[in-house]
């Protein structure tokens, strides 16, 4: 048995794990990260259109704050989001964006004087402020009040994940490329470590480390069409999952984004739409404000995808041979702003769809984009079932977006997570429970069991492929767990995933040889998954309301009295074939914004009982404090749990600056 | 693994504004669908029983098709045994480069009705073989960065991110961001003529590097300083001008252009010693 000893094992090399990573190397402990790709190729590099923080820097954008940013990501989750959680986000977020403009991020910087935008589908002319002049530039995007979104053209993630990546290798953290984490080491407990297989050799290790952190992003790959990369198979839930006691937050919570390209997938941002571009049907006809008569385009990608589907139902869909389509039209931005803020869509739409987007409008229909759940945490990233095991990005349900995720709220929960989980898991480390003592025989048990599947698996003479498993999954989750839902569907989705993992226990293989055997990986991989599907169709199955990005159409109300609550799946024994849920109430009482209609989308929700309470309670808080800050301190005080080095008041320039 | 049966040809985005009043999205006149055969080369370095070979599959062409649409098809239906690496799928993360035909290109948006009916696949040269189809580009690219120092040198290790972040003229972000676009994907080093033949060439990746921390005012080092990374054989003047890179550069980066700047500074720098 061969055995690693690290302080800190991060598991996943994008952008979350790699901020994991330099943080907890800068504390003086010894890190190191697996990734099933060299780190710079990970999902991160998806995020195309931007990052948001309230630097307030372009005139769309002046005047914004923290309390915008709040306020918009609690809606934004349609109040499923932990606050707290949100406050520490919102605080930290201009600082990554600072602390990447050091590390060498582009990010495309304000121009003074006047410029022409579209804005509601028309021509206006904006001036940015000499104050403003050469500061980090802001966009619009769906669901926000005021312009926040910092962008590097359309190539924001790109751009972050290699100055993080060569800031990883500046600062000597050693990767280990195309290795994959198969299970934790734990004991029901304390999580000690993971077991690894190497990709290329097939070798078995014992990686053992005082903290354990998951970034190993979404689970897009549960679906057919998906905007996401094919390494996002959700495995590091599938590992929380299967200890039995790390729990997984809010699985049902699943966002659809409305531009991916029809019929392939892939993303073109939501900075087509915050720069102007417009959705148009079969008609030709601009739908949008007919639904949402005030964020039209941009409200949250929930509403938005939902309107989009419903326009298709009545009628209004693009016929192709591969059904129907919506179209997104940029034209009117001109092919200069496209060519340089949009590059990146120029480019897909020319290798993909043959299409000039400059000149004819780009086939879209929203696809599965983002997994809001994850390995459930704390504020601090620390699972509450398993001491020692951390997660972060959107591995993790931290939980910041709660039933929807706002457009540039994900890149930049990698960064700001990465940078504050990574503080407590040193704290941890330093701490009482941190001590590096490791039972071997759980280390030794954990391997055992581990190459006793692998070798089971690759002695197996079953008769089941993985590919058709795993077809069929995705076409049960497209079908029967996507963007609208109903409770037959979802029963009969619970059963056939069900019966698909059973079968995924009789999987046979045709290379019976370890080392870069990618049938075994995709066999075991394929086995895993389907639990994590199970996840996702139970809790959307069990919760009878809509929230967010989960559309139940037999339950069309947001029903705070009995739903204000986030789903905890565990996998109690091995041999279950179904997951198990319980729940975890969320306090209306300490809430600084209670629940209320977030300003788009259907306004139809039942009220919490707490709500109407504390609604007063803060309106009189608000009232009678000297100021703002001071109301929001007695209302939610969240500074003192963030690291003392990262509570500092963020520099902006003044509203009224010239 | 699937992302649905194919991507629409060119037909679909026949939704100029012109066109779209009726209802467009219509296909062109189907021609009928070519038979592709994809001779793939197979080997696993690491199994002896293994001989280098090449394995042809047939499949149907399926409208924008793409390489990537093809070999997963291939291997979910017909061999689950290939090698080959894909990540995004949608021509950003640089992972897929092989040759196709002989030429380097990333496989994931290299469009089938662009090839003859009979391609050939092979891994990326001058990488180190894993098996089949998949390269170690990521060892090969970490090395690189760790022999430049391909970071940011900024001068004090500790930001107070809580301060506005440095000015920057709008133009010269936008300057950096146009070499910051390199994917790593390892073309430009498949298709040159000096990495072919000296294993520590930095390559025009390796460069256009260089260039790009050059122009940045946030990085402390001088032309004195590059000169001792990339002023000999294995960096700037080991470039034969064969102009193989440019030409495989999936994102059109101006490699030429600022390897010969880079070689003029070198030179000056060198003089000056």
């Amino acid at each position: 048995m061969k055995v690693v000893h690290t302080d800190v094992l991060v598991i996943g090399g994008g952008l979350a794990g790699l901020r994991i990573a330099i943080a907890a190397k800068r504390r003086g402990l010894e890190t190191l990260v697996l990734s099933l790709v060299p780190p710079k190729r990970s999902h991160s590099a998806a995020a195309q259109g931007g990052m948001q923080a309230s630097l307030a820097n372009v005139t769309k954008g002046a005047g914004d704050s923290e309390d915008y940013h709040f306020e918009d990501t609690v809606r934004g989750s349609d109040w499923g989001a932990d606050q707290r959680v949100v406050r520490m986000f919102v605080r930290t977020a201009p600082k990554a964006v600072r602390e990447l403009a050091a590390w060498g991020v582009p990010w495309s910087r304000v121009r003074r004087g006047d410029r022409e935008a579209i804005v509601n589908g028309n021509k206006v002319t904006l001036t940015e402020r000499d104050a403003a002049h050469g500061l980090i530039a802001q966009r619009d995007f769906g669901g926000t009040k005021k312009w926040r979104t910092c962008y590097v053209s359309d190539g924001t993630g790109h751009a972050m994940l290699f100055a993080v990546g060569d800031r990883a290798i500046a600062e000597q953290i050693p990767v280990l490329e195309r290795t994959e984490a198969l299970s934790l080491i734990h004991d029901g407990h304390r999580c000690y470590g993971a077991i690894v297989r190497d990709l290329v050799t097939g070798e078995l290790t014992a990686h053992v480390a005082r903290a354990t952190a998951i970034a190993s992003g979404g689970a897009g790959r549960l679906y057919r069409v998906t905007t996401n990369a094919v390494i996002c198979e959700g495995l590091g839930s599938a590992l929380a999952l299967e200890t039995g006691v790390a729990p997984l937050g809010n699985m049902e919570a699943i966002q659809f984004h409305p531009t991916g390209i029809f019929p392939a997938g892939i993303l073109v941002t939501e900075g087509c739409r915050g720069d102007g571009g417009l959705l148009r049907d079969a008609a030709g006809k601009r739908f949008m404000p007919d639904y949402e008569p005030e964020k039209k385009e941009l409200a949250s990608r929930d509403v938005v995808s939902r309107r989009m589907e419903e326009h298709i139902r009545a009628g209004h869909g693009v016929q192709s041979r591969f059904g129907e389509h919506l179209w997104l039209d940029i034209t009117l931005l001109g092919r200069t702003h496209i060519e340089r803020n949009l590059r990146e869509v120029a480019e897909i739409c020319r290798y993909f769809l043959g299409v000039d987007p400059a000149e004819q409008w780009i086939p879209v229909r929203p696809a599965q984009h983002y997994t809001m759940g994850g390995v459930r945490t704390d504020h601090t990233g620390h699972s509450p079932g398993l001491k020692g095991l951390f997660a972060a990005g959107e591995a993790a349900c931290w939980d910041l977006h709660g039933f929807n995720r706002l457009g540039g709220n994900s890149v930049a929960e990698t960064v700001v997570a990465g940078m504050l989980v990574g503080e407590y898991v040193a704290d941890f480390c330093e701490g009482p429970d941190g001590a590096p003592d490791v039972p071997g025989a759980v280390v030794r048990d954990a391997y055992a069991q581990e190459r006793a599947r692998l070798d089971a698996l690759l002695a197996s003479r079953g008769t089941e492929s993985a590919d058709a498993l795993r077809i069929e999954m995705q076409s049960v989750m497209s079908d029967f767990v996507g963007i609208f839902r109903v409770g037959s569907d979802l029963e009969q989705a619970v059963d056939r995933l069900e019966k698909l993992l059973v079968r995924s226990r009789s999987i046979g293989l045709r290379n019976h040889r370890d080392g870069a055997n990618v049938e075994l990986a995709t066999a075991y991989r394929t086995q895993r998954m389907l639990k994590v599907a199970l996840t996702v169709a139970a809790g959307a199955l069990a919760r009878t309301e809509s929230r967010g990005a989960h559309c139940r159409e037999d339950f069309p109300r947001r029903d705070d009295a009995a739903w204000l609550k986030r789903t905890l799946t565990t996998w109690r024994n091995p041999s279950d074939t179904l997951p198990t849920l319980a729940y975890e109430p969320l306090d209306v009482r300490t809430m600084e914004l209670p629940p209320g209609w977030r300003g788009y989308g259907v306004k139809n929700h039942v009220d919490h009982p707490d709500t109407a309470a504390r609604a007063a309670a803060v309106e009189a808080v608000k009232r009678d404090a000297p100021t703002p800050d001071t109301a929001q301190e007695r209302l939610m005080p969240y500074e003192h749990l963030l690291p003392a080095s990262l509570r500092g008041r963020n520099e902006r320039i003044p509203e009224d600056a010239k | 693994m699937s992302v649905g049966s194919g991507a629409p040809a060119k037909a679909a985005g026949a939704g100029a504004p012109a066109a779209a009043g009726s209802a467009a999205g219509g296909t062109t006149a189907a021609a009928p669908r070519r038979r592709l055969r994809l001779r793939v080369f197979r080997y696993d370095p690491r199994d002896p029983e293994s001989v280098p070979h090449f394995q042809t599959y047939e499949i149907e062409e399926g409208l924008g098709m793409t390489v990537f649409l093809a070999l997963t098809e291939i291997r979910e239906r017909q061999d689950p045994t290939l090698a080959f690496d894909f990540v995004c799928r949608a021509g950003i993360c640089g992972s897929c480069s092989m040759l196709v035909n002989g030429r380097p290109k990333l496989a994931c948006r290299t469009l089938t009705q662009e090839l003859p009916e009979e391609m050939t696949l092979a891994p990326l040269p001058v990488f180190e073989l894993i098996a089949d189809l998949s390269v170690n580009t990521g060892k090969w690219m970490r090395g690189m960065v760790e022999r430049l120092e391909a970071w940011v040198k900024i001068k004090e290790a500790e930001i107070d991110a809580s301060k506005f972040e440095e000015k920057m003229d709008p133009d010269l972000a936008d300057r950096i961001y146009e070499l910051d676009r390199c994917i790593e994907c390892g073309c430009c080093v498949a298709a040159c003529g000096t990495a072919h033949m000296r294993a520590d060439f930095v390559g025009a990746v390796g460069m256009n590097r260089v260039a790009r921390f050059r122009m940045d005012p946030r990085d402390v080092r001088s032309d004195d300083d590059w000169y001792d990374v990339i002023g000999d054989d294995q960096g700037v003047f080991g470039c034969m001008t064969l102009l193989g890179c440019q030409d495989a550069c999936p994102k059109n980066l101006p490699l030429q252009t600022q390897i010969a700047y880079l070689r003029r500074r070198m030179v000056k720098a060198g003089i000056a010693k």
